[in-house]
Protein backbone atom coordinates (compact mmCIF):
# COMPACT_ATOMS: atom_id res chain seq x y z
CA UNK A 1 0.00 0.00 0.00
CA UNK A 2 1.61 3.31 -1.07
CA UNK A 3 1.46 6.39 1.09
CA UNK A 4 -1.92 8.00 0.68
CA UNK A 5 -1.74 11.00 -1.69
CA UNK A 6 -3.40 13.32 0.79
CA UNK A 7 -1.03 12.21 3.52
CA UNK A 8 2.00 12.69 1.28
CA UNK A 9 0.82 16.20 0.44
CA UNK A 10 0.27 17.01 4.11
CA UNK A 11 3.82 15.91 4.90
CA UNK A 12 5.24 18.03 2.08
CA UNK A 13 3.17 21.02 3.18
CA UNK A 14 4.57 20.75 6.70
CA UNK A 15 8.26 20.53 5.74
CA UNK A 16 9.01 24.28 5.39
CA UNK A 17 7.60 24.99 8.83
CA UNK A 18 9.21 21.87 10.28
CA UNK A 19 12.61 23.10 9.05
CA UNK A 20 12.07 26.53 10.62
CA UNK A 21 11.21 24.86 13.92
CA UNK A 22 14.22 22.52 13.68
CA UNK A 23 16.58 25.44 13.03
CA UNK A 24 15.19 27.25 16.05
CA UNK A 25 15.79 24.14 18.17
CA UNK A 26 19.35 23.32 17.17
CA UNK A 27 20.62 26.59 15.69
CA UNK A 28 22.29 24.94 12.73
CA UNK A 29 20.78 24.54 9.28
CA UNK A 30 22.61 21.32 8.34
CA UNK A 31 21.78 19.65 11.61
CA UNK A 32 18.20 20.91 11.30
CA UNK A 33 17.82 19.35 7.85
CA UNK A 34 19.15 16.05 9.20
CA UNK A 35 16.58 16.29 11.98
CA UNK A 36 13.81 16.85 9.44
CA UNK A 37 15.03 13.89 7.39
CA UNK A 38 15.14 11.60 10.44
CA UNK A 39 11.66 12.84 11.37
CA UNK A 40 10.30 11.92 7.92
CA UNK A 41 11.82 8.44 8.08
CA UNK A 42 10.24 7.89 11.50
CA UNK A 43 6.91 9.33 10.39
CA UNK A 44 6.66 7.08 7.32
CA UNK A 45 7.72 4.03 9.33
CA UNK A 46 4.91 4.79 11.79
CA UNK A 47 2.39 6.21 9.35
CA UNK A 48 -0.19 3.65 10.50
CA UNK A 49 -0.30 5.33 13.89
CA UNK A 50 -1.29 8.62 12.29
CA UNK A 51 -5.04 9.10 12.36
CA UNK A 52 -6.31 10.66 9.12
CA UNK A 53 -8.19 13.84 9.82
CA UNK A 54 -6.04 14.76 12.80
CA UNK A 55 -3.37 17.44 12.71
CA UNK A 56 -0.46 16.22 10.56
CA UNK A 57 1.82 19.13 11.38
CA UNK A 58 1.35 18.69 15.15
CA UNK A 59 2.14 14.99 14.71
CA UNK A 60 5.35 15.68 12.77
CA UNK A 61 6.42 18.46 15.16
CA UNK A 62 5.98 16.04 18.06
CA UNK A 63 8.15 13.38 16.39
CA UNK A 64 10.84 15.94 15.56
CA UNK A 65 10.86 17.40 19.05
CA UNK A 66 11.03 14.00 20.76
CA UNK A 67 13.82 12.91 18.46
CA UNK A 68 15.74 16.13 19.06
CA UNK A 69 15.31 15.80 22.82
CA UNK A 70 16.66 12.26 22.93
CA UNK A 71 19.60 13.25 20.72
CA UNK A 72 20.14 16.33 22.86
CA UNK A 73 20.27 14.26 26.03
CA UNK A 74 22.86 12.00 24.43
CA UNK A 75 24.91 14.93 23.23
CA UNK A 76 24.73 16.74 26.55
CA UNK A 77 27.10 14.15 27.95
CA UNK A 78 29.55 15.18 25.25
CA UNK A 79 28.87 18.90 25.15
CA UNK A 80 28.76 20.41 28.59
CA UNK A 81 26.91 23.64 27.89
CA UNK A 82 24.30 22.89 25.27
CA UNK A 83 22.80 26.38 25.18
CA UNK A 84 26.25 27.93 24.97
CA UNK A 85 27.00 25.53 22.17
CA UNK A 86 23.83 26.64 20.44
CA UNK A 87 24.79 30.30 20.77
CA UNK A 88 28.27 29.55 19.40
CA UNK A 89 26.88 27.73 16.41
CA UNK A 90 24.74 30.77 15.66
CA UNK A 91 27.71 33.10 15.83
CA UNK A 92 29.87 30.94 13.63
CA UNK A 93 27.30 30.53 10.87
CA UNK A 94 25.45 33.81 10.50
CA UNK A 95 25.24 33.51 6.72
CA UNK A 96 23.36 30.25 6.88
CA UNK A 97 20.59 31.95 8.75
CA UNK A 98 19.63 34.27 5.96
CA UNK A 99 19.18 37.99 6.27
CA UNK A 100 21.56 39.98 8.38
CA UNK A 101 18.84 42.22 9.84
CA UNK A 102 17.48 39.35 11.87
CA UNK A 103 20.83 38.70 13.52
CA UNK A 104 20.17 40.71 16.64
CA UNK A 105 16.81 39.06 17.15
CA UNK A 106 18.28 35.60 16.56
CA UNK A 107 21.00 36.28 19.07
CA UNK A 108 18.38 37.31 21.62
CA UNK A 109 16.35 34.20 20.83
CA UNK A 110 19.43 32.03 21.33
CA UNK A 111 19.82 33.38 24.85
CA UNK A 112 16.45 32.01 25.97
CA UNK A 113 16.29 28.71 27.84
CA UNK A 114 15.42 26.02 25.31
CA UNK A 115 12.00 25.18 26.79
CA UNK A 116 10.96 28.84 26.63
CA UNK A 117 12.31 29.22 23.10
CA UNK A 118 10.41 26.24 21.73
CA UNK A 119 7.16 27.32 23.42
CA UNK A 120 7.44 30.82 21.98
CA UNK A 121 8.19 29.52 18.48
CA UNK A 122 5.34 26.99 18.49
CA UNK A 123 2.76 29.54 19.64
CA UNK A 124 4.18 32.77 18.22
CA UNK A 125 5.51 31.60 14.85
CA UNK A 126 4.28 28.10 13.95
CA UNK A 127 0.74 29.14 14.77
CA UNK A 128 -0.19 26.32 17.13
CA UNK A 129 -2.74 26.89 19.86
CA UNK A 130 -1.59 26.69 23.48
CA UNK A 131 -3.31 23.29 23.67
CA UNK A 132 -1.49 21.95 20.59
CA UNK A 133 1.85 23.31 21.83
CA UNK A 134 1.25 21.65 25.22
CA UNK A 135 0.55 18.37 23.44
CA UNK A 136 3.72 18.68 21.33
CA UNK A 137 5.87 19.50 24.38
CA UNK A 138 4.09 16.94 26.55
CA UNK A 139 3.29 19.41 29.33
CA UNK A 140 0.34 21.31 30.80
CA UNK A 141 -1.30 24.20 28.94
CA UNK A 142 -0.50 26.50 31.87
CA UNK A 143 3.17 25.57 31.60
CA UNK A 144 3.23 26.58 27.94
CA UNK A 145 1.50 29.87 28.73
CA UNK A 146 3.99 30.71 31.43
CA UNK A 147 6.96 29.73 29.25
CA UNK A 148 5.68 31.95 26.43
CA UNK A 149 5.21 34.86 28.83
CA UNK A 150 8.65 34.46 30.33
CA UNK A 151 10.18 34.17 26.86
CA UNK A 152 8.49 37.40 25.71
CA UNK A 153 9.56 39.30 28.82
CA UNK A 154 13.12 38.10 28.51
CA UNK A 155 13.26 39.00 24.79
CA UNK A 156 11.93 42.49 25.49
CA UNK A 157 14.56 42.86 28.17
CA UNK A 158 17.45 41.70 25.96
CA UNK A 159 16.32 43.82 23.00
CA UNK A 160 15.35 46.82 25.18
CA UNK A 161 11.94 47.13 23.57
CA UNK A 162 9.18 48.95 25.38
CA UNK A 163 5.98 50.69 24.41
CA UNK A 164 6.72 53.99 22.72
CA UNK A 165 10.37 55.00 22.53
CA UNK A 166 13.10 52.42 22.82
CA UNK A 167 15.44 54.05 25.32
CA UNK A 168 16.13 57.02 27.56
CA UNK A 169 13.17 59.34 27.98
CA UNK A 170 10.80 56.45 28.48
CA UNK A 171 12.95 55.04 31.26
CA UNK A 172 13.02 58.43 32.96
CA UNK A 173 9.32 58.91 32.54
CA UNK A 174 8.68 55.55 34.07
CA UNK A 175 10.91 56.39 37.03
CA UNK A 176 9.08 59.70 37.57
CA UNK A 177 5.69 58.02 37.31
CA UNK A 178 6.74 55.30 39.70
CA UNK A 179 7.98 57.95 42.16
CA UNK A 180 4.73 59.92 42.09
CA UNK A 181 2.56 57.00 43.09
CA UNK B 1 -5.08 57.27 69.70
CA UNK B 2 -2.64 56.32 72.47
CA UNK B 3 0.85 57.67 72.79
CA UNK B 4 2.35 54.31 71.85
CA UNK B 5 0.41 54.14 68.60
CA UNK B 6 1.40 57.67 67.80
CA UNK B 7 5.09 56.89 68.32
CA UNK B 8 4.87 53.80 66.24
CA UNK B 9 3.28 55.75 63.41
CA UNK B 10 6.06 58.27 63.58
CA UNK B 11 8.75 55.64 63.55
CA UNK B 12 7.17 53.87 60.62
CA UNK B 13 6.68 57.17 58.85
CA UNK B 14 10.37 57.98 59.17
CA UNK B 15 11.47 54.74 57.67
CA UNK B 16 8.95 54.81 54.90
CA UNK B 17 10.76 56.82 52.18
CA UNK B 18 13.81 54.57 52.21
CA UNK B 19 11.81 51.35 52.36
CA UNK B 20 9.45 52.14 49.55
CA UNK B 21 12.36 53.39 47.44
CA UNK B 22 14.22 50.13 47.88
CA UNK B 23 11.10 48.13 47.14
CA UNK B 24 10.53 50.13 43.99
CA UNK B 25 14.06 49.56 42.73
CA UNK B 26 13.83 45.91 43.49
CA UNK B 27 10.58 45.71 41.61
CA UNK B 28 12.02 47.44 38.55
CA UNK B 29 15.11 45.26 38.52
CA UNK B 30 13.58 41.87 39.05
CA UNK B 31 10.11 42.03 37.65
CA UNK B 32 9.73 43.98 34.41
CA UNK B 33 6.40 45.67 33.85
CA UNK B 34 3.86 43.56 32.02
CA UNK B 35 4.52 43.90 28.30
CA UNK B 36 2.22 46.23 26.46
CA UNK B 37 0.42 45.26 23.29
CA UNK B 38 2.77 47.30 21.15
CA UNK B 39 5.84 45.46 22.45
CA UNK B 40 4.17 42.08 22.08
CA UNK B 41 3.19 42.96 18.53
CA UNK B 42 6.73 44.04 17.65
CA UNK B 43 8.29 40.92 19.13
CA UNK B 44 5.75 38.73 17.39
CA UNK B 45 6.42 40.45 14.09
CA UNK B 46 10.19 39.89 14.34
CA UNK B 47 9.73 36.30 15.46
CA UNK B 48 7.51 35.53 12.47
CA UNK B 49 9.90 37.32 10.12
CA UNK B 50 12.80 35.12 11.26
CA UNK B 51 10.65 32.01 11.02
CA UNK B 52 9.03 32.87 7.69
CA UNK B 53 12.46 33.54 6.25
CA UNK B 54 13.06 29.78 6.45
CA UNK B 55 9.49 28.81 5.55
CA UNK B 56 9.71 30.84 2.33
CA UNK B 57 12.58 28.62 1.17
CA UNK B 58 9.94 25.98 0.47
CA UNK B 59 10.70 22.26 0.29
CA UNK B 60 14.33 21.48 -0.61
CA UNK B 61 14.68 18.80 -3.32
CA UNK B 62 16.31 16.34 -0.92
CA UNK B 63 13.02 15.99 0.95
CA UNK B 64 10.93 15.49 -2.18
CA UNK B 65 13.37 12.75 -3.24
CA UNK B 66 13.42 11.24 0.22
CA UNK B 67 9.64 11.00 0.30
CA UNK B 68 9.62 9.23 -3.09
CA UNK B 69 12.31 6.87 -1.87
CA UNK B 70 10.44 6.09 1.35
CA UNK B 71 7.22 5.61 -0.59
CA UNK B 72 8.86 3.06 -2.92
CA UNK B 73 10.48 1.24 -0.04
CA UNK B 74 7.12 1.14 1.67
CA UNK B 75 5.58 -0.45 -1.42
CA UNK B 76 8.23 -3.16 -1.63
CA UNK B 77 8.06 -3.91 2.09
CA UNK B 78 4.36 -4.48 1.92
CA UNK B 79 4.05 -6.40 -1.32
Amino acid sequence: MPIDDAVRQQILDTIPSLRAFAISLCGNVDRADDLVQETMVRAIANIDSFQPGTNMSAWLFTILRNHFRSEYRKRRREVEDADGHYADSLKSQPEQHGHIEFREFRQALSQLPSDQREALILVGASGFSYEEAAHICDCAVGTIKSRVNRARNRLAEILHVRDGEDFGPDEQTRAVLAGSK
Amino acid sequence: MTMTDNNRDKAVGQEKPMDSGAARNRKNDVKPAKLGREVQARLGQQLRAVYDDVVSQGVPDRFVDLLKQLDNKDNKDRS
